[in-house]
């Protein structure tokens, strides 16, 4: 019923409503929340992107010598450039350099000697000519004179230009762009083999009678709970070169795509098998009546109703896997061997070679593939959320024995390979020389006695789990609530909005390196934090902010709108709504937030790897470090431990639900 | 919807209302609300409103679903600003003033409870932060409690009520901190119609015992007619009419206010003087400025249709024929019994092609024996056929 034309409005201004203190504060808070993640999330990236496209080289003409005879009579004013022509000091490919770059002056005088009594000026031709004298930074174009011994410690500085040098550098190295193949092809791999057998378990969980389920279902979020260097560590233990079972694989090699894929179906299997399980359990039982009621044959029924029922699932599951294991940094580090990855290659451009432009180009190169993933996902989930709401019946299943038992033995096959890798990594963490003496013992564990930063290292871990799950959910609940329930100020919440959803599309090998970036920066006025708890808490929560903002969002939804209008008309501030009504309400989505938070901070590795320091090494960099410096049966040890607290955890936080829930919710048993 | 209609009339506060009226027109607006628009976007939800309300009035707003009731509503609480225009409130000017800075009380038609809190809890809420001590907050819990009729209720959890005793609630609630005004978006729309008839006794016997001014939206007639002292009629962002129940029934301003509340025949007409012409005849109607042969539309109720024995048209007929020009001769088309009335299907030659609609009493169908097929006369009272510009 879309109207003729309307009458236009008078003229006159648009009416703005006066701000109270409720509306102030929630601005305000929203503001805050805002700038943080502007601050965490959306600088550093930008700074990072335009690192990509920064290229350093001497610009010779931009520096003019004058020098004297021994006597002090200075002779004709000449550029670098110029003397560079005469004598070739400097061949013309090496003037391209990095961010660090510096070229001693002296380069430009053969006849240099650090004794004699000629005197050297130097000075910019341009205003943004810069150079080093020893530690101190010079610019400009006033001359400035230099004994032959301080002439010595004159450094010229590269300048910087914007281009896209890096970008044709990287592609014109094979060793750096074969990578993106290797990753996709892993990623793929790996996506194809982990939603098949997640799509066969979680069908088992739902659509037959086989015994267990609880079991399995535990089972299957194990790997949740662990690293992903953890299953890298484990296969090396069975088919490594001293590798038990070693001769099974005919003379392949674990360390590279194989082992890779293994690894990733390990860490990527639950996320797929809860996305795809959630699939099946909304699908209608009616469906199945009526396909039954057509004599449709099992088979038919399946590739009719099922598949398409469950299809959202299916993609949405894919590109989760797909965007996990492209992303991920732990398991090709310790198990890659020679086989590149992008995750790898940021690691290696930054930490090994200080290439900080060329892993900016990586970092932006894996990000496409990223966002692509994220930017479907999303896409799917929309209409899988429109297909939750359709009122359905949830379907039965009826007993059948054959099966029943095929469900069971698909269920045991994958529980028995989890279960394996957790079994051998214990085993490897508690076997005193692994394969010759298989006895017993503590001794990996004594982790104060190896590099990687010790006990401390898990005790900091622990304290980062815990801040980031306490703050972390406080600002990811007030934010997601703020953007939910504030009335106007549309384009402010879309704005943030977005940014919410951003760092589910960020790699954290990405967003560590965009932190270097950003935070190490002497000019940055936040630099203080850099190599402190604090960063790592700010990039643990801006990591995982997305999920929690996701589920704070649906328990949100969920609550009615009218309560902060109720609210106002009753003159009561908005604090004491939120705490006394939505806080209340939502504790089980809080609670959800708070451990989910907390035990990716005890797994993750790819952000904070680039971001500790000595005093705030972590437990899973630690388990990346022992294993680097070989000391891998101490690096098992260390992923059990973070094993063991995740469950710890998991524990309390079922207990705590327990009371908390009993405490707040005796509204909702009726 | 017929069932109240039983005389032709809807069941109405007639003299009361029209002696609130008259005593209450003496007083200034308490609340004013003048050439508010609400636009979003291009589109123009509310278009040019001025209204003034009185202290102590029950005004409702009534019209189809999506022609701004809520918006109007929201736009007086402060929830969603108006674009231009001003409202004043018991003589303060609030056009852009916050919620918490207007004095009303609101009931949704969700009605908001705060599920985790008890029921007396939820009704103390707004009593809370305003310096009174504990002992009054309860006693003026219990005493609300039992004012909406559920004493010993105050520890149960909303979701233990029934719909009914929830919407008791939120109403407590709102009225709770005394507000000046006290707003209702569909408050029963939500409930069965049992309970709905009910309710709609109770909120008017509170309303009137407390003296609350009282706006509320509804898109259902029947409870703006049993309810409402006034009643603004609106349609696609203006309003259509003003008036009282029975002004608003007897003499609706536009064919859209005669067609939306009640149920209208509408005849492509002719203006004559003093009448109009349809189908094969001409009639005397209601006074109306159309010139002669202008195109209008003629509309009558069903229930204004008057039925007359065989011999209506000679003279001495024992029937009072008010006004014999407007006598029809018809046959009756299906007949269908609506538990309270016959309504009935009428042609003839007179009317043309035309279809006239006709409810008839029980007691009428008996005494004339009416049946599918049977001729009857039939009178269109001068007064009530109305004559509305446009075209059919
Ligand atoms: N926030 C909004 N944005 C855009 N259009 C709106 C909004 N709220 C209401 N409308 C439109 O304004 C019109 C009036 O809505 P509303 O006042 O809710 O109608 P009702 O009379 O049913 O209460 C409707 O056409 C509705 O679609
Ligand atoms: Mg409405």
């Amino acid at each position: 019923m879309a109207m003729a034309i309307d009458t236009p409005l008078p003229a006159g201004r648009t009416l703005k409503l006066a701000l109270d203190k409720d509306e102030a504060i929630k601005r305000g808070l929203m503001i805050v929340i805002a700038l943080y993640l502007l601050v965490a999330l959306a600088a550093p990236l930008y700074v990072m992107l335009s690192k990509s496209f920064s290229t350093y080289s001497f610009d010779l003409a931009k520096f003019e010598f004058q020098v004297s005879d021994s006597a002090g009579n200075w002779g004709d004013p000449v550029t670098a450039a110029a003397l560079n022509g005469e004598l070739n000091a400097i061949p013309e490919e090496k003037l391209g350099t990095n961010s660090d770059g510096r070229l001693q002056a002296t380069s430009f005088f053969p006849e240099f000697s650090f004794r004699s009594p000629v005197k050297y000026k130097i000075r910019g031709t341009t205003p943004d000519a810069t150079y080093l004298v020893g530690l101190q930074l010079h610019s400009g174009t006033e001359w400035q004179e230099f004994d032959s011994n301080a002439f010595r410690r004159v450094m010229l500085r590269p300048s910087r230009a914007i281009g896209l040098e890096n970008y044709a550098t990287y592609f014109s190295t094979p060793t750096l762009f074969r990578s993106i193949e290797n990753s996709v092809f892993i990623a793929v791999i790996s996506t194809i083999v982990t939603v098949g057998l997640a799509f066969g378990f979680a069908y088992a969980l739902n659509r037959s009678c086989m015994r267990f389920k609880d079991a399995f279902k535990l089972v299957a979020m194990v790997p949740i709970l662990v690293p992903s260097l953890l299953p890298g560590i484990a296969l090396i233990y069975l088919f490594g070169n001293q590798g038990l079972f070693k001769d099974v694989l005919m003379g392949a090699s674990i360390y590279g795509p194989l082992g890779i894929v293994v690894g990733s179906v390990f860490f990527a299997f639950p996320h797929a098998m809860i996305i795809i399980s959630t699939a099946l359990a909304i699908s209608d039982q009616r469906h199945y009546e009526a396909a039954a009621s057509l004599r449709a044959s099992r088979w038919r029924t399946f590739w009719t109703v099922t598949i398409p029922g469950a299809r959202y699932g299916l993609i949405s599951a894919a590109f989760v896997v797909f965007t996990l294991v492209i992303t991920d940094f732990g398991l090709p580090k310790v198990i890659g061997g020679q086989y590149n990855v992008l995750a790898v290659d940021i690691y290696k451009q930054v930490i090994g070679q200080q290439n900080f432009e060329m892993g900016a180009v990586v970092s932006v190169i894996l990000l496409i593939p990223a966002i692509a993933a994220f930017v479907v996902d999303r896409m799917v989930t929309k209409k899988q959320v429109a297909l939750l709401s359709a009122r359905s019946v949830p379907y039965q299943p009826k007993p059948n024995r054959g099966f029943d038992a095929l469900c069971l033995a698909w269920c045991a096959l994958i529980a028995v390979f989890i279960i394996g890798i957790m079994v051998t990594s214990q085993f490897a963490a508690l076997v005193k020389l692994w394969p010759y003496d298989l006895s017993l013992s503590l001794k990996h564990f004594a982790f104060d006695r190896m590099d990687g930063g010790g006990w401390g290292s898990y005790y900091n871990s622990i304290r980062l789990a815990a801040l980031t799950a306490i703050i972390g959910t406080a600002i990811i609940f007030v934010g997601a609530y703020m953007v939910e329930k504030t009335e106007g100020f549309r384009s402010g919440r879309s704005a943030f909005q977005f940014l919410a959803m951003l760092p589910m599309a960020v790699p954290g090998m990405v967003l560590g390196l965009a932190y270097i970036f950003f935070f190490n920066d002497p000019a940055n006025p936040l630099h203080a934090i850099y190599g402190t708890m604090t960063i790592l808490v700010v990039c643990t929560i801006t990591h995982f902010y997305t999920v929690g903002h996701l589920t704070a969002l649906t328990a949100l939804k969920q609550i009615d709108q009218e309560f902060e209008p109720v609210a106002a008309s009753l003159k009561q501030p908005l604090y004491k709504l939120f705490a006394r009504v939505t806080v209340p309400v939502c504790l089980p989505a809080i609670l959800d937030i708070s451990i989910y938070l907390f035990v990716n901070a005890m797994t993750t590795v790819s952000a904070v790897v680039f971001l500790y320091s000595k005093d705030t090494a972590l437990a899973s960099v630690a388990v990346l470090n022992m294993d680097d410096a070989g000391d891998v049966a101490p690096a098992a040890a260390m992923a059990m431990m973070i094993f063991y607290t995740n469950i710890a955890a998991r524990l309390i936080h079922l207990l705590l639900s327990k009371v908390l829930i009993a405490r707040t919710q005796a509204w909702r048993a009726r | 919807m017929r069932h109240e209609t039983l005389a032709g009339q809807p069941r109405l506060p007639t003299e009361v209302s029209a002696m609130n009226a008259a005593s209450l027109n003496v007083k200034p607006a308490y609340l004013n609300i003048s050439n508010v628009w609400k636009a979003f976007g291009e589109f123009h939800a509310l278009k040019d409103i001025s209204l003034d309300i009185r202290e102590g009035e029950f005004v409702c707003f009534l019209g189809p679903s999506g022609c701004g009731k809520t918006t109007l509503l929201r736009a007086i609480a402060g929830l969603d600003l108006q674009t231009r225009g001003s409202i004043h409130q018991g003589g303060r000017d609030v056009s852009t003033l916050p919620p918490s800075k207007r004095d009303y009380g609101i009931v949704f038609q969700s009605y908001a409870l705060f599920p985790n809190l008890t029921i007396a809890k939820n009704i103390a809420f707004g009593l809370e932060n305003t310096k009174r001590p504990r002992a009054e907050i309860a006693s003026r819990v219990t005493e609300l409690l039992k004012l909406v009729g559920l004493p010993d209720q105050g520890n149960k959890y909303p979701a233990q009520l029934s719909g009914g005793q929830q919407q008791r609630i939120a109403l407590a609630r709102a009225i709770a901190i005394s507000p000046g005004l006290l707003l209702l978006d569909e408050p029963l729309s939500a409930l069965d119609a049992k309970v709905r008839t009910h309710l709609r006794h109770e909120i008017k016997e509170l309303q009137r015992k407390l003296g609350v001014t009282t706006i509320m939206v509804t898109h259902d007639q029947e409870e703006a007619l049993s309810m409402a002292d006034r009643i603004v009629v609106m349609n696609h962002g203006v309003i259509e009419q003003i008036g009282t129940p029975t002004e608003i029934y007897r003499h609706p301003a536009t064919l859209f206010v005669a067609d939306f509340i009640g149920e209208a025949n509408k005849f492509a007409a002719n203006a004559d003087k003093g009448g109009v012409s349809f189908g094969a005849k001409a009639f005397r109607s209601a006074p109306h400025q159309f010139g002669p042969g202008t195109p209008v539309i003629a509309a009558i109720r069903p229930e204004d249709v008057i039925p007359h024995g065989p011999g209506a048209r000679s003279p001495g007929a024992p029937d009072i024929v008010q006004q014999p020009e407007n006598l029809l001769d018809v046959t009756i088309g299906e007949m269908e019994f609506l538990g309270s009335f016959w309504r009935t299907r009428l042609r003839g030659k007179e009317l043309g092609d035309e279809t006239l609609i006709a409810d008839f009493s029980i007691n009428a169908a008996r005494r004339l024996s009416l049946a599918e097929g049977g001729a009857l006369t039939v009178e269109l009272p001068e007064d009530r056929l109305l004559v509305f510009p446009g075209r059919a």
